[in-house]
C-alpha cells in the first residue's frame, strides 16, 4: 500500500508532460486528461486514506524511499516520502479541490485555444504542491516549493499577452525569490547544525541544537513562508497574481499554494518550540497580515483583488495560529482545511459572476446578480456565511478556535493576539458583506464593456456549477465534522502534538465576544452598502480607505525603500568599480607599462653595455652570497 | 703559495704520470653521446666529400638518424634501469648517469629532432633562381650584400653545415647536465656554445643583424665562459678537486685529510662561496636570468627563427640541468648562502621578463623576454630544494621546450616580402586570414601564459606547489603576480589576431612542408596532453628526480 505514494505525485507530473510536450493533437483530449490524472492522483489518495484510517494512531506514518538523489560521502540525498496524518490532510485537500478546480475549468477555459497548455500548467502544479507535502525532507520540499513557484508563475502569467499579467508573474516570482532564498539557507543551516536534511533526523534531535542557531533556522523558514504565503513583508506580490485566470486564483493562490507556508511552520514546529524568538516573530507576522489583508480586503472594489486581501489575511489567522505553538498547530492547520473550501468556493463563485457579466471585476458594476445567477448565489453566499464564522458553518469552527488560542497564549502578548484576532473578525465580516451586498443585492449599475456589449449575467455551465456545489458542501458541513468531538485534534495530534492553552477567558466568552463582533461587521457594511445605493464611481473616501486602495502603500514601500534604494545601492558600486577598482587596475597596468618602458631602454643594444650588467649582476651576486654568510 | 708546495705538486705530477691507469670508459652508458658527436664528425666529412647536391639530403638524413638514436639510446638505458637502481657515474667520474640525466637528455633530443626538420624547411621562401632555399645564407662568410654573396645565391649554395654544428652543439648539451666534475661542466658548455654562436650568425635575410647578434652572443658567452672558469678555479682551490663529490664532501666538512698542495688555501670559506657565486653567475647567463639576459632579445631577434626555436629550447634545459645538478649535489650544504641570492635572482628575473615584454613591438623579442620570464618561473622550482622541485623542472622544462619551438616555427610561417614579418602590428588580424595558424599560435601563447588545459598551466601549478612546500611562497606570490603581468602581453597577441583589422598590406602565411608541420603539430600535440593529462609525465619526472652523487 505504501507504495502507492510515489503515483500522488506521478500521475499529475505524467499529465503535466503529456500535456506539454503532445503538442497540437492533444487538444480535444487534454483537459480531459489532465482532469482524470489529478482525479486519480485523489482516488490514490482517498484510498491510502482509508488505509490510514484503518491503523492504530502509532502506526499511521507511511514512508517510501524511492531513490538516492545524491549518494555522496558526507551528504545524502534522498528521493523519499513521508505520508502522515498532516501529510494526508494536504494530499485530500489539494487533489480533492485540485479535480473540483480542473473541472470547472473544463468550462471555464472553453473559449481558450491554449486551454490544453493550462491544464498542462496545472498538473504541473498538482504534482509539485503534493511532492511538497509528501517529501521526507527538506531538500526535496524544497523542490516541491520551487515547483510550485514555477507553476505559479507561468499561471499567473498564463494571459501573457497582458503586460499586467506578464508583470504581475515577474513580480510573484522576484518576491517568492526573497523567501526562497530563505529557504535554501534554512535547509543549508540545518545541514551544517545537523548534518541531515531528513525530516526523521532534523526534527528529533532538533533541541540538541542551540538555541541561536534554532532561531535562526526559524526565522529563515518564516522568511520563506513570508514569501510563499504571502504575509508582510513579502505579501505585495498577491493581489497581482489576481492577474491569472481565476480557477488559478482559487487553487493557487487561495486553497493550497499559499497555504504552504503554513505547512512548512507547523512540520518544523519541533524546531519553532525550541525558538520561542522565532515563534514570536511568527505571531508577529500572522497578527499584522491578518489586519493588513482585511484592511487591504475592504477597500477593493476588484473582486478577486477583495478577496486576495481576504485570504492574505485568513492566512495571517493561520500564520498567527501557527506561532502560538502546540496550542495552535492543530487549528491553523483546521482553518486552512476550512479555508480551502470556503475560500475556494468564493472564488469559484467570483469566476462565475464574472464569466456572467463579460468578465467585468469591478464589484461597483455589478448588483442585483442574485436573481439571475441563483446557483452561484446560494454557494457564494454559504462561503460567505462560512468565511464571517457564522454559528455551524465551517469559519465558525475553525475560526474561533484560533481566536481561543491566542488568547490562551497568556499574559499581555495573549490579550493583545486575542484582540487583534477578534478585530480581524470584525473586519472580515464587514468586506465580505460588502462584497456580498454590492455584487448580488441593490440596484444593477451594469455598464457595457470596452466592445459596447450588454452584460446578460446568466448561470454558468453544469461543469462549473458543480465544483461550486461541492465546494459549499465542504464550506457548510467540513467545520462541523472536524470540530465537534475535536475530531480533527485527535487525528493531527500524534503529528503536531497538542497543549491546551491557559486562557484568561472561557471559551464561551470568546464565542460570544466573537458573536458580537461578526454583528457588528455585519451592521456595519449594511449601514453602509445595503441602506443606501452603491455609487457606481467610488468616492475619494478617507485617507485610510486611499492608502488602502493601494494596498495600504505596500509598492510605494517597495518602490521607494528596495527599488530606488536597490538603484543607488547599485549606482554607487558601479561608481566605486569605475573610479576606485578601475582606478587601481588602470594605474597599475599604467605603471607596468610605464615601468616597462624605461627598463626596455637599457636595452640600449650596445655589447659593453650587456657586460656592465652581467658584471654588476656578477659582483652583487657574490657580494651578496658573502653578505649572507656575514650575517 | 710557497716554492716547497710547488715543488710538492710537481714532484707528486711527476710521480704520478708513471702511474696514470688506462681511463675506464663505459661506451654503452655514454652511447646517446656518443653517437650524436660521432654523427656530428660525419656530417663535416659529408660537407667535405658529398657533391654539393646531395649534401642536404645527406645531413638531413645523417641528422635525424643520430637523434633518433640517441633518443633510442637512451630509451634503453632508462628501460635498463639507468635513471633509477642502477644510476652511477661513468667515465672515471666525469659524467652522471642518472634519472635527471637521462630525462633531460631525452628532452634535449626529442627538442632538437623537432628542431631539426624546421632547419630543414625550404618551402617558405620563394625559390632563388631556380634553387629551393631554407633561412640560412647562401655562404656563411661572403660579406653581405656583396658580389661574391649574389654569385653564392646564384649558384645555389646552401649553408649545410648547420646541421653538424647544430650536432656538435646537441653532443655539448647532452654532456652538460649530465657532467659531473667541473671541467667536464666547462667543456660540454664550451661545446654547445661555440656551433651556437655559428649558428646565429648564418641568417639568410637581414644578414648583419644576425652578425651582430652572433658577434654579442660570442662577446658574452667568452665573458660569462670567463667567470664560471674562474669560479672553477676557485672552487679547486677550495676543495682540491673538480669533482662534484669531492667538493661536496669538503663543503659538508666530512674530508679530514687535508692536501698539503692546497693546505693554504683549502677549506677557506671565501674561495667557496665566490667562487660558487661566479659558476653560479657563468650558468645564469645560459638560462638567461636577469640581471645576466641582456643578450637574450638581441641573440633571439638576430639568429635565424629556426635556429632561435632550438637555442630557446635546447639550450635552456641543457643549462638548467647544469644548475640543479651543481645546486644539489655540489651544493647543497650551502643551501643557506645561495637561496637568498637565488630567490632575489628568481624575483627580478620574473617580474623583469614579464615587465619589459609588455612594451615589445617585436614577436622574436617578445618571445625572448617571454623566455626570461619563464626563466625565472623555473628558478623558482630549482630554489625548492626538494625532489619534488627537481621533477617540477623537469616537467616544466619537457613542456616548456616544445611550446617555444612550435611557437618560433610559426613564426616562421608569417612573412612579407622582406622575410618573416616580425613585427606585431602586422600580425593584426591574422586570424581572419589564417585562423588555423592563429589558433595553434594562440594555443602555444596559452600555454605561455599558463592556462589550464595547457602545458604551461601543469608546469607552472608543479614549480609553484614545489616552491611553496619548499617554503618559498613569497616566491609563488610574485610568481603568480608576474604570470599575471605576463598574461597581459600573451593574450594581447591573441587579441591581435583574432579581433583587429587584417592590414591591406599584411603578410602572407607560407603553406609549409610537412616537416614544419611536423614541428608545429608535435608541439601543439605535446602542449595539449601534457595539459589534459599531465599526471603520466609527472610521474615520470619524478621517478627520474634523483641525482646520483
Amino acid at each position: 500500500m505504501e507504495n502507492l505514494i510515489a503515483l500522488l505525485v506521478a500521475a499529475p507530473l505524467l499529465g503535466a508532460v503529456v500535456l506539454l510536450c503532445g503538442g497540437r493533437r492533444l487538444d480535444r483530449i487534454g483537459h480531459l486528461l489532465g482532469t482524470v490524472l489529478a482525479a486519480a492522483s485523489f482516488v490514490i489518495g482517498a484510498v491510502l486514506f482509508v488505509d490510514m484510517l484503518g491503523k492504530g494512531a502509532e502506526e499511521r506514518t507511511f514512508t517510501q524511499h524511492l531513490f538516492s538523489w545524491v549518494p555522496v560521502e558526507g551528504f545524502q540525498a534522498d528521493v523519499g516520502f513521508q505520508l502522515d496524518q498532516l501529510s494526508m490532510t494536504f494530499v485530500l485537500l489539494i487533489s480533492g479541490v485540485g479535480t473540483l478546480i480542473h473541472i470547472y475549468s473544463i468550462g471555464y477555459m472553453e473559449h481558450d485555444e491554449r486551454r490544453r497548455r493550462f491544464f498542462g500548467y496545472l498538473n504541473l502544479f498538482v504534482a509539485a504542491m503534493l511532492l511538497l507535502v509528501i517529501a521526507d525532507n527538506y531538500l526535496l520540499l524544497y523542490v516541491g516549493w520551487e515547483g510550485v513557484g514555477l507553476a505559479s508563475y507561468l499561471l499567473i502569467g498564463f494571459w501573457q499577452h497582458k503586460p499586467s499579467a506578464a508583470t504581475a508573474a515577474k513580480k510573484a516570482f522576484l518576491v517568492n525569490r526573497v523567501g526562497d532564498m530563505g529557504l535554501s539557507i534554512a535547509i543549508m543551516l540545518m545541514f551544517t547544525t545537523f548534518g541531515t536534511f531528513a525530516f526523521g533526523s532534523v526534527l528529533p534531535s532538533a533541541t540538541d541544537a542551540s538555541e541561536g542557531k534554532l532561531t535562526a533556522i526559524g526565522l529563515m523558514l518564516l522568511l520563506a513562508a513570508c514569501g510563499k504565503s504571502a504575509q508582510v513583508p513579502l505579501q505585495s506580490w498577491l493581489g497581482d497574481a489576481m492577474e491569472g485566470p481565476t480557477p488559478v486564483s482559487a487553487l493557487i493562490h487561495a486553497a493550497t499554494m499559499v497555504t504552504a507556508g503554513v505547512y512548512l511552520i507547523v512540520r518544523s514546529g519541533v524546531i519553532f518550540n525550541a525558538a520561542p524568538d522565532a515563534q514570536t516573530a511568527v505571531t508577529v507576522v500572522g497578527a499584522v497580515t491578518l489586519l493588513f489583508g482585511a484592511i487591504v480586503g475592504c477597500a477593493k472594489d476588484d473582486i478577486k483583488k477583495a478577496l486576495a486581501g481576504s485570504t492574505m489575511s485568513q492566512i495571517g489567522y493561520m500564520i498567527l495560529a501557527a506561532g502560538l505553538g502546540p496550542i495552535g498547530y492543530v487549528f491553523a492547520i483546521m482553518h486552512l482545511v476550512t479555508h480551502g473550501f470556503f475560500k475556494a468556493g468564493l472564488f469559484l463563485g467570483a469566476g462565475s459572476v464574472m464569466h456572467g457579466m463579460n468578465d467585468e471585476v469591478d464589484m461597483r458594476k455589478y448588483g442585483a446578480l442574485r436573481k439571475y445567477m441563483p446557483i452561484t448565489f446560494a454557494t457564494f453566499g454559504l462561503g460567505y456565511l462560512a468565511i464571517i464564522g457564522f454559528p455551524g458553518l465551517s469559519g465558525f469552527f475553525s475560526k474561533d478556535k484560533i481566536i481561543e488560542a491566542a488568547f490562551a497564549k497568556g499574559g499581555t502578548e495573549g490579550w493583545i493576539l486575542g484582540g487583534v484576532a477578534l478585530l480581524g473578525a470584525a473586519i472580515t465580516a464587514f468586506y465580505m458583506t460588502r462584497v456580498m451586498l454590492m455584487t448580488f443585492f441593490g440596484e444593477k449599475r451594469w455598464e457595457n464593456d470596452a466592445d459596447g456589449n450588454q452584460p446578460h449575467p446568466h448561470e454558468s455551465p453544469r461543469s462549473m456549477t458543480i465544483p461550486m456545489i461541492v465546494l459549499a458542501f465542504g464550506s457548510v458541513f467540513a467545520g462541523g465534522i472536524f470540530g465537534v468531538g475535536d475530531r480533527f485534534l485527535k487525528w493531527l495530534e500524534p503529528v503536531t502534538g497538542h497543549a491546551e492553552g491557559d486562557s484568561p477567558v472561557s471559551a464561551m466568552t470568546v464565542t460570544a465576544a466573537t458573536m458580537v463582533v461578526l454583528v457588528i461587521g455585519v451592521g456595519i457594511a449594511w449601514a453602509v452598502y445595503g441602506r443606501r445605493p452603491v455609487p457606481a464611481v467610488a468616492p475619494r473616501g478617507s485617507l485610510l480607505t486611499r492608502a488602502a486602495r493601494r494596498d495600504l502603500l505596500q509598492d510605494d514601500f517597495n518602490h521607494v525603500v528596495l527599488v530606488r534604494g536597490g538603484e543607488h545601492l547599485t549606482r554607487s558600486l558601479v561608481y566605486v568599480d569605475h573610479t576606485l577598482v578601475d582606478g587601481v587596475v588602470n594605474g597599475t597596468a599604467a605603471s607596468v607599462g610605464g615601468l616597462s618602458g624605461r627598463l626596455r631602454k637599457l636595452q640600449n643594444g650596445y655589447a659593453r653595455t650587456y657586460a656592465v650588467s652581467m658584471f654588476g649582476g656578477a659582483a652583487i651576486i657574490i657580494a651578496a652570497t658573502l653578505l649572507m654568510r656575514a650575517v | 703559495m710557497s716554492a716547497a708546495s710547488v715543488h710538492s705538486l710537481w714532484t707528486m705530477g711527476a710521480d704520478s704520470t708513471a702511474k696514470i691507469p688506462t681511463p675506464h670508459i663505459e661506451y654503452a652508458q655514454l652511447s646517446p653521446v656518443l653517437i650524436v658527436l660521432g654523427a656530428a664528425c660525419l656530417g663535416v666529412l659529408v660537407e667535405a666529400f658529398v657533391p654539393r647536391k646531395g649534401r642536404y639530403y645527406a645531413q638531413v638524413f645523417l641528422a635525424v638518424v643520430a637523434l633518433v638514436a640517441s633518443f633510442a639510446a637512451i630509451v634503453a638505458l632508462a628501460a635498463g634501469g639507468y635513471g633509477s637502481t642502477k644510476a652511477h657515474i661513468a667515465a672515471m667520474g666525469a659524467v652522471a648517469v642518472d634519472g635527471p640525466a637521462l630525462f633531460l637528455q631525452g628532452t634535449i633530443l626529442l627538442a632538437s629532432l623537432v628542431s631539426i626538420f624546421t632547419f630543414a624547411e625550404r618551402r617558405l621562401d620563394p625559390e632563388a633562381h631556380g634553387n629551393r632555399v631554407d633561412s640560412f645564407a647562401a655562404q656563411a662568410a661572403s660579406v653581405p650584400g656583396s658580389e661574391s654573396e649574389q654569385s653564392a645565391v646564384k649558384a645555389g649554395f646552401t649553408t649545410t653545415e648547420v646541421f653538424p654544428l647544430a650536432l656538435f652543439a646537441v653532443g655539448g648539451m647532452l654532456v652538460f647536465p649530465a657532467a659531473n666534475d667541473l671541467l667536464t661542466l666547462f667543456i660540454a658548455l664550451e661545446v654547445f656554445s661555440l656551433p651556437l654562436y655559428l649558428l646565429c650568425a648564418v641568417a639568410r635575410r637581414k644578414r648583419l643583424m644576425s652578425q651582430e647578434a652572433a658577434v654579442k652572443y660570442f662577446l658574452l658567452g667568452a665573458f660569462s665562459s670567463a667567470f664560471l672558469l674562474f669560479g672553477i678555479a676557485l672552487l679547486y682551490g677550495y676543495a682540491g678537486s673538480v669533482s662534484y663529490a669531492k667538493i661536496a664532501a669538503v663543503v659538508e666538512g666530512s674530508v679530514s685529510t687535508i692536501d698539503p698542495a692546497l693546505a693554504d688555501t683549502m677549506g677557506n670559506d671565501a674561495l667557496l662561496l665566490i667562487g660558487a657565486a661566479m659558476i653560479l653567475a657563468g650558468l645564469l647567463f645560459k638560462v638567461g636570468a636577469v640581471p645576466f639576459h641582456m643578450w637574450t632579445p638581441d641573440v633571439y631577434q638576430g639568429a635565424p627563427t629556426p635556429v632561435t626555436g632550438f637555442m630557446a629550447a635546447a639550450t635552456k634545459v641543457a643549462a638548467f640541468g647544469a644548475l640543479l645538478r651543481l645546486l644539489y649535489v655540489v651544493l647543497p650544504g650551502l643551501r643557506w648562502d645561495w637561496r637568498p641570492v637565488m630567490w632575489a635572482v628568481a624575483i627580478v628575473t620574473m617580474l623583469g621578463g614579464a615587465i619589459v615584454a609588455i612594451t615589445q613591438t617585436d614577436i622574436k623579442r617578445l618571445l625572448a623576454y617571454s623566455s626570461i620570464a619563464h626563466a625565472g618561473f623555473i628558478l623558482a622550482g630549482v630554489i625548492a630544494t626538494t625532489p619534488d622541485g627537481v621533477s617540477a623542472v623537469l616537467f616544466y622544462l619537457g613542456g616548456y621546450s616544445f611550446v617555444t619551438i612550435g611557437a618560433f616555427a610559426v613564426v616562421t610561417l608569417v612573412r612579407d616580402a622582406g622575410g618573416e614579418a616580425t613585427h606585431l602590428s602586422k600580425w593584426a588580424g591574422l586570424g581572419r586570414r589564417s585562423p588555423l595558424v592563429a589558433a595553434v599560435f594562440a594555443i602555444f601563447l596559452l600555454a605561455f601564459a599558463g592556462i589550464p588545459l595547457t602545458s604551461g598551466f601543469a608546469g607552472k601549478f608543479a614549480v609553484f606547489k614545489a616552491a611553496a612546500e619548499g617554503g618559498a611562497g613569497p616566491l609563488v606570490v610574485v610568481g603568480v603576480l608576474s604570470s599575471a603581468v605576463a598574461a597581459f602581453f600573451y593574450i594581447r597577441v591573441i587579441v591581435l589576431m583574432f579581433f583587429s583589422e587584417p592590414k591591406a598590406d599584411g603578410p602572407t602565411v607560407a603553406v609549409p612542408s610537412p616537416l614544419t608541420m611536423t614541428t608545429i603539430g608535435v608541439g601543439v600535440a605535446v602542449t595539449l596532453v601534457l595539459g589534459v593529462a599531465p599526471q603520466y609525465f609527472l610521474d615520470l619526472a619524478n621517478q627520474a628526480s634523483v641525482f646520483v652523487r
